[in-house]
This record gives structure tokens, C-alpha cells and sequence, in this order.
């Protein structure tokens, strides 16, 4: 497991998605079967490891360690596992062990912990560090599910709409995969229920609308919930996200008493008595293993059809949107909680816009338009579908905090926190990474070094002087900020060099936008 | 049993007073006599009326502050009579001309104040002379034992394989200018790294110094003309000087990236636990091998070397200096 504790440790120290990708890619590309899988398992979160209780943690270090001198490490270094892992006694020489033992060992049932302690007697520190926060559950290496799999498709023949459509037929460690991704035969698939890949859309603005021809196309609203896929074969039912993550848990209501078989795509939703509630409704269902009664009596899932994948054993991806649409009219109601997108009505794009200018409910993002003749591709293919957002809210926030960025951004402060006026003072809201172009990059940077008024380790607080136009795609309240709210996408749409600050928005503005 | 030391040696907030040889060992203000065991910024400072102190110290000093940095000036040779102490000068391990002072009175006990020191392989300096003493006095920086420096050469390897996962991308890592980043250099020579490297300005001067003392450094280029592979005071990281590089890797080599929570407040991509002081297992081993009557703990984690020094049953002190930076952090100095 030196490879993959080499691994873990960069990743968490690697803020870059590429440069992630570039060390998930180089790490399955010369790793061998089975330990690469098993790795494989842990960054996609496919494990369902005993998570060992703190206590029982302490108790094994103070085998080993004075009391007082591990409480003195503890305070200084503040996280258990990392504690443990660098205060354990070093192995007298070198052993490899394979990250498929460590895996082993944490599914199997060692209640004392003495096998585990056994196991990080063999270990040195970057692989005792990594079994530890394997055995606690919290690996924090800032990598989906999706990234990985991303990571897959750099090192072979296989796109990862490939890999989507086989991946939840396959089990951990996964063998199989590695040679088919190089070349070699399909792995044996057995589960049912998968998850097939999502097709996306592109954007759209105005001008470049009038290069489509509107009779191509079919209109819907865009839906402002979570795009996701219901799955119903051979008794299995499963939801996915679109990341191809499973969320049946979080969900129970929704699957309850299906009849159906074959697999939908839908914008799932909270509604009550027909009416869309708003996201951060929603917010309360996910991130869930499970819940509870009064949650799904108060937030009541729903989902909003937009297409049919499969039906029965026909596989319907192949045919064009009309005739998949067809279909899924023609299914009738296949739950009370389960409804079709309308497919709005228009002549010419004049019309769709005085439509999107006004949507029948605040839950509406903008309108999607599907080609009539487009099969459901997985990934993000150029032109059969398009979004058409509305136009984002805004607000002019002066700001308070920069942090220099990395990667392409090292060495400037790029990472901005921003706030509103609120009973005179300013409350800071959010952060924004991006909206700048390079110059803009520079002399944002040039500002911020001058006017510098204090300093808290990387972080600098300027003069509240700059006022930033943030563009966002709506406000959340939120109990873990301090002005009470969450910005969703904030990015800076320009820097107002001209405008005084005192001239920027109170929070109030915010506030009345929830 | 406490030594009786009166007279002897005095802590105080800005140094170590010897009042039988009136001198002051590293202190941080200008005194009229001065021992100093080394040049980094925290121990060796400008502007005292007479320096003892080791030939590549002086000139170490003279090359930061400028000929006039003392008024007279010694170098530390064999036993010195000063006052009635009789003093002698030996290698700490630290960094180039690095050293431990050690005091012996006609009567008492003697004494070695070993400065900062390591006991690792440094192809930059002389290891670290184990001298038996009465009374030693230790730095505590890595005095915790979670502070197990790994193999520096493995940390050199780990930095040659991040250039060949990325060879697009300049590597740019954070090394004060004295000692750090010469035996970084060193270590990567070591690690089979010989195509030239890159130094930031602030770094050259005393590079150029180790190589015209005789110390294998390799080919050393101005920053931009090495871009591969380049080192930087750690404050240049987030300066605009970076700023030229395009996507660069930012590493920083310091015994604190052992630690993920000061590995992350530097927010850098690429932490390399390499430093030029004791960590635990070195400092409580040189604990044990000289065995003294008493151990005087300078400055860093005081409280967990007492523990030890406690536990073991070893008479032990903390003196509660103030000036030292260590070394391997030191925000606001630039090149200590």
C-alpha cells in the first residue's frame, strides 16, 4: 500500500482537477491487480469498511505511548488518525503489504482492534496514516466518484460514458477492469438495475440561438432540482445522480410501490399538491443514508419525467427524442409522485425568449431545447441539446479578503471574499474564484498587494474599497455563514473600478431574494 | 540534583550571559562580546563590539551583513581563555560552520550549548560532535514524537517523480537561503538530479559561497534560465516574482510538513519534510549517548522533552528565550 499512501498524500494536497486526473491516471496505469482496484473502490467510495470508534483508537496508542506526551502530540497536531499514525513505534525494517490486506482486515470484525494494531506494527508512517483514515472513514482527498472514473478513461481505449455504463455492474476490486480499459474482453457485468451514462446539454446565449432552426427542436422548462436516473429491473430499484452516484437511500418515497420496468430520466424535485418547492427545500432531502418519516412528510420527493431510456428489455436510447418522447407519454402515470415535463409550444425563438423571460414558477431556470431527431448519447455531445439559462442575479459586494490561487493563478490572489452592507458595517457572503480575464488578473492583484490592511497567515484583508458585480445562480439561507445566507455559482461578472463602496448592495437585497 | 551554575551561565530573554567570561552566546541585541554558534539570522546578529565564532560563521556574516558587522572579530580555533571560562568550538551538524560551544571553568561544571543541530548525514557541513558535558542545552523545535523526519533522500525522490509526473510544469520549492537550500541541492545531486537548477536572486550569493568552499553543488543558474526545477526563499512563493512561471508546482521543504495541518496552512501542492534540525528519536538519543547531569532546554516544544526527560528519570529545564525563530519556519525572516 506505499503506492496508494503515496497517492492519498499528494491528492490532498493537489487543489488542480487535472493534476489530480494526472496522478489517479498515473497510479491505476502502473499499479497491479488487485490493490489498484481496491484503490479504485476507496476514491470512489465503493467500500462499506468498519469505521473503528475513536475510543477505541486512543486506547491502542496508549499501549504504546505515554499518556502525557501523546495528549501534548494530540493538541499540537489535532486530528486522531494523524496523531496515532505519526506517534506509532516505526517497524524495524521495511514490508510490503498489500493494500488488499489492509482492505481485509477493515471488513472483517476485530473488535479489540488488536489485529489492526498488529497491521500498523508492519507499517511506516505515510501507510499507517492511510489505514487510519481508513479505519475512521474520513479520507478527505477532495476526489469524486466521477473524478475517478474520469481518471479511468486517460488510460486506455474507453470513454467514460464506457466506463458509467458497466460501472455499477461491477464489484469491488473490480477484476476485469483494468485489462478491458487497455484492450482486453468486457468484464463479466452482473448486476442489475445499472446506471446508464447521462446525456447533457450545451449552453446557448442569444446570439448564437439564431444559428439553430427552431423547428428542430423541443422546448422544456430547465427545472431547478437534481438531474437524476430511476432505475427499475427485475425487482431492483435504484436512483442515481448524474455523477452516476446511487441515491436510493435518500429517497424511499419515490421508489415505493413501482410497478414499472425499464429506466427514466427526470429532474427530481420536492412538490406539494402539484407545486414546485424551492431547491433549498430539496437541500433538506440529500446527502442521506437514510430518513426518516416526518423528513419525507414534510419535503415530499417528486420527479418530473423528461425522458425513457429502457422499457422492458427494449433499450430505447438509439431511437430519436419524438419517439422516446412518444413513449413516455404513452406510458400513462406510473406513480402519483411522477409527472411529464411539458414540451412548450413555439413558433420562433422571439417566442421562446418572451416565454423564458416569464416562467410560471421561480423554480424554473431557463427552458431546455432538445433535438427532435437527437438518440440519448451519455457525456456532453456539441448541439442536439442546449440550455438557455436565464439570466443570473447579481449584486455589487465590495471586497474584504484575497487569498492567492494556484496551479495557473500561483502567486496571485485570486481567491476573493466578498460582503455586503449590513447596519453599516460589512458582512462578508461569499467567495468567488473566477469571472476575471488575465489583465484584469493582474491589476486585481497589484490592488489587493497595495492595499493590504492586515494579515492572517495566507489570507489578506484589504481596504474595503472594490466593489466586485457577482453574478450567482440564487441564495440559500445558511446557518454556517455569518450573514445568515449562501450565494449559489458566485463568480465576479466585472470589477467596478468607478463605483465607491459605500455605493455597494445591503444584505437586505439578498435577504429578499429568499 | 541541581549543579550549582550561579555565576556560570545567566538565561536571559535576549540570550545566554556568561558572567565569568562576560560574553553572550546568539544573543539578539548588540552586545559587546559575542559567541556564535551559527549564521542564521535568529542566533547571529550585527552590530556587537567583538565576534568568536567559527571561520565560515564569520564569514557567513560578513557575506549578510557586510565587513563592518563587528567591530573585532575571532576565529574560533582549539580552547580560548576568556575571563576564567576556557572555551572551545565544535561541529553542531546544523548547516555549514555550524557549531557547539563548549564552556569549561576552572571549577564547575562544564557546560555545552549545541545551538541548533542535527544528527543526519548533511553533505553540506561536518556531523555533529557528541562531546560529554554536565550540563547540556538543547533545542527542542521537533521536541514532540511525532517528529520522525523521514529519509531526506526518499523526500528528494518524492520531488524528482512530481517532475515526471508533471514535466509540463515548473517545480518551484520554498528553501531559506542558508543551509536549507543547499542541501536540498545537495540531496538531489545525491538523488541523481544533474541537470542545472534554477535559484531565485536572494538564494545565490551564499550558493556561490558553499561552491567556492569546496561544496559540490552542480550547476546553479538564475531562476529563469533552469525553470524545471528552481528553489525560492518560502515568501517568494506568493510573490509576484512567481507570478512569471506559467502553472507551476509549489513545494516548501521544512521538518514542519510532517505535519498536514502546517503542511496545509502553506498551501502548497508538493510538502518535502526535510530539515537541518534533531527530530525526537535524534534529540532523545543524543539525550542518551551524552548522558549529561542536567539538559537546559533553548526553545521549540519544551514540554514534551521534559515529559521524556522526566519519564527518564534525567534532571531537565526549560529556559524560556525568547528571540529564536527556528529555523525551519521563521514567517517574518526571510532567510533564517
Amino acid at each position: 500500500m506505499k503506492a496508494f499512501a503515496a497517492l492519498l498524500e499528494r491528492l490532498a494536497f493537489t487543489p488542480g482537477r487535472n493534476a489530480s486526473l494526472t496522478l489517479m491516471r498515473n497510479y491505476f496505469a502502473v499499479t497491479p491487480d488487485p490493490d489498484r482496484g481496491w484503490a479504485l473502490a476507496v476514491l470512489t467510495g465503493g467500500l462499506e469498511l468498519r469505521h473503528l470508534r475513536p475510543q477505541l483508537l486512543r486506547h491502542l496508542v496508549s499501549e504504546r505511548v505515554d499518556a502525557q506526551l501523546f495528549a501534548i502530540s494530540y493538541e499540537f497536531v489535532g486530528d486522531l488518525a494523524e496523531t496515532i499514525a505519526l506517534l506509532w513505534p516505526e517497524p524495524a525494517e521495511y514490508q510490503v503489504v498489500p493494500l488488499a490486506e489492509a482492505v481485509a482486515l477493515l471488513s472483517g470484525d476485530d473488535r479489540a482492534g488488536s489485529t489492526l494494531a498488529r497491521l500498523l506494527d508492519r507499517l511506516p508512517k505515510d501507510e499507517r496514516f492511510a489505514l487510519l483514515k481508513l479505519a475512521t472513514g474520513n479520507l478527505r482527498v477532495g476526489v469524486s466518484g466521477r473524478l475517478a472514473r474520469t481518471a479511468l478513461a486517460g488510460i486506455g481505449a474507453r470513454s467514460l460514458s464506457e466506463i458509467e455504463e458497466i460501472w455499477h455492474g461491477l464489484a469491488p476490486p473490480y477484476p476485469g477492469l483494468f485489462d478491458w480499459l487497455t484492450g482486453g474482453p468486457l468484464p463479466q457485468v452482473s448486476a442489475t438495475a445499472r446506471f446508464r451514462p447521462v446525456m447533457l446539454s450545451t449552453p446557448v446565449t442569444e446570439e448564437t440561438l439564431p444559428g439553430f432552426d427552431p423547428a428542430d427542436y423541443a422546448a422544456e422548462w430547465k427545472w431547478d432540482g437534481i438531474r437524476v436516473q430511476l432505475v427499475c429491473e427485475a425487482g431492483q430499484r435504484r436512483i442515481y445522480a448524474r455523477s452516476g452516484d446511487e441515491i436510493s437511500g435518500s429517497f424511499p418515497d419515490l421508489l415505493a410501490g413501482l410497478e414499472f420496468e425499464g429506466a427514466v430520466d427526470g429532474e427530481l424535485l420536492v412538490a406539494r399538491a402539484g407545486r414546485i418547492a424551492p431547491f433549498t427545500d430539496l437541500q433538506k432531502r440529500l446527502g442521506r443514508r437514510t430518513v426518516s418519516r416526518a423528513t419525507m412528510t414534510e419535503f415530499p420527493a417528486h420527479l418530473r419525467l423528461y425522458d425513457l431510456l429502457q422499457q422492458g428489455a427494449e433499450d430505447l436510447r438509439p431511437l430519436p427524442f419524438r419517439i422516446r418522447r412518444a413513449r413516455l407519454e404513452a406510458l400513462g402515470e406510473i406513480s402519483p409522485r411522477m409527472d411529464l415535463s411539458p414540451i412548450l409550444p413555439f413558433a420562433d425563438w422571439d417566442e421562446l425568449a418572451r416565454l423564458r423571460a416569464d416562467p410560471p414558477a421561480a423554480v424554473i431556470e431557463g427552458v431546455m431545447l432538445k433535438a427532435w431527431d437527437s438518440p440519448y448519447l451519455g457525456g456532453r455531445p456539441r448541439g442536439p441539446w442546449l440550455k438557455w439559462k436565464r439570466a443570473p442575479m447579481q449584486i455589487d459586494a465590495v471586497l474584504l479578503y484575497a487569498q492567492a490561487g494556484h496551479g495557473k493563478r500561483a502567486g496571485y490572489y485570486s481567491d476573493l471574499t466578498f460582503g455586503l452592507w449590513h447596519q453599516g458595517a460589512l458582512v462578508p457572503v461569499g467567495k468567488a474564484y473566477s469571472g476575471f480575464t488575465d489583465e484584469e488578473l493582474r491589476r486585481l492583484d497589484r490592488f489587493i498587494r497595495k492595499e493590504t490592511r492586515d494579515r492572517f497567515g495566507p489570507v489578506r484583508q484589504v481596504t474595503p474599497s472594490l466593489v466586485l458585480e457577482v453574478a450567482f445562480e440564487g441564495v440559500n439561507r445558511s446557518a454556517r455563514h455569518k450573514s445568515g445566507v449562501a450565494l449559489r455559482f458566485p463568480r465576479v461578472s466585472r470589477i467596478r473600478w468607478d463605483k465607491p463602496a459605500a455605493e455597494a448592495d445591503q444584505l437586505s437585497t439578498l435577504e429578499a431574494l429568499l | 540534583m541541581a549543579l550549582k551554575t550561579d555565576n556560570l551561565l545567566e538565561p536571559h530573554p535576549e540570550g545566554i550571559y556568561c558572567p565569568a567570561g562576560d560574553f553572550w552566546i546568539d544573543p539578539m541585541r548588540p552586545k559587546p562580546r559575542a559567541l556564535i554558534t551559527h549564521g542564521h539570522a535568529d542566533h547571529a546578529r550585527a552590530g556587537h563590539g567583538a565576534v568568536l565564532a567559527s571561520r565560515e560563521t564569520l564569514e557567513i556574516m560578513a557575506i549578510r551583513y557586510g565587513e563592518e558587522f563587528t567591530q573585532s572579530r575571532q576565529v574560533a580555533e582549539g580552547e580560548i581563555r576568556i575571563g576564567e571560562v576556557s572555551v572551545s568550538f565544535h561541529p553542531a551538524g546544523h548547516i555549514f560552520g555550524s557549531c557547539q560551544i563548549r564552556i569549561r571553568p576552572d571549577n564547575g561544571p562544564v557546560i555545552v550549548a549545541s545551538g541548533d543541530y542535527s544528527r543526519r548525514a548533511n553533505p553540506v557541513c561536518a556531523p555533529f560532535e557528541p562531546l560529554a558535558c554536565d550540563i547540556f542545552i538543547t533545542e527542542a523545535t521537533f521536541g514532540l514524537p511525532v517528529f520522525r523526519h523521514p529519509d531526506p533522500l526518499g523526500e528528494a525522490a518524492k520531488l524528482l517523480k512530481s517532475m515526471a509526473d508533471f514535466p509540463e510544469r515548473p517545480h518551484i520549492i520554498g528553501g531559506y537561503a542558508l543551509g536549507k537550500t543547499q542541501r536540498l541541492i545537495a540531496l538531489l545531486r545525491q538523488a541523481g538530479y544533474d541537470l542545472p537548477i534554477g535559484l531565485h536572486g536572494a538564494l545565490m550569493r551564499l550558493s556561490r559561497y558553499h561552491q567556492e568552499k569546496g561544496i559540490a553543488l552542480g550547476d546553479l543558474l538564475p531562476a529563469p534560465e533552469a525553470p524545471q526545477l528552481i528553489i525560492a526563499p518560502p515568501p517568494a512563493l506568493g510573490s509576484p516574482w512567481a507570478q512569471r512561471f506559467a502553472d507551476p508546482v509549489l513545494g516548501y521543504a521544512s521538518g514542519w510538513m510532517g505535519v498536514r495541518s502546517r503542511a496545509k496552512a502553506r498551501r502548497v501542492e508538493l510538502p518535502l519534510v526535510i530539515s537541518d534540525h534533531v527530530d525526537w528519536p535524534e534529540v532523545t538519543a543524543t539525550l542518551q549517548e551524552i548522558a549529561p547531569e542536567e539538559v537546559w532546554i533553548t526553545h521549540g516544544a519544551e514540554d514534551g522533552l521534559l515529559r521524556w526527560c522526566a519519564l527518564q528519570g534525567l534532571s531537565a529545564r526549560p529556559l524560556h528565550l525568547s528571540g529564536y525563530e527556528d529555523s525551519d519556519s521563521a514567517p517574518a525572516e526571510p532567510e533564517a
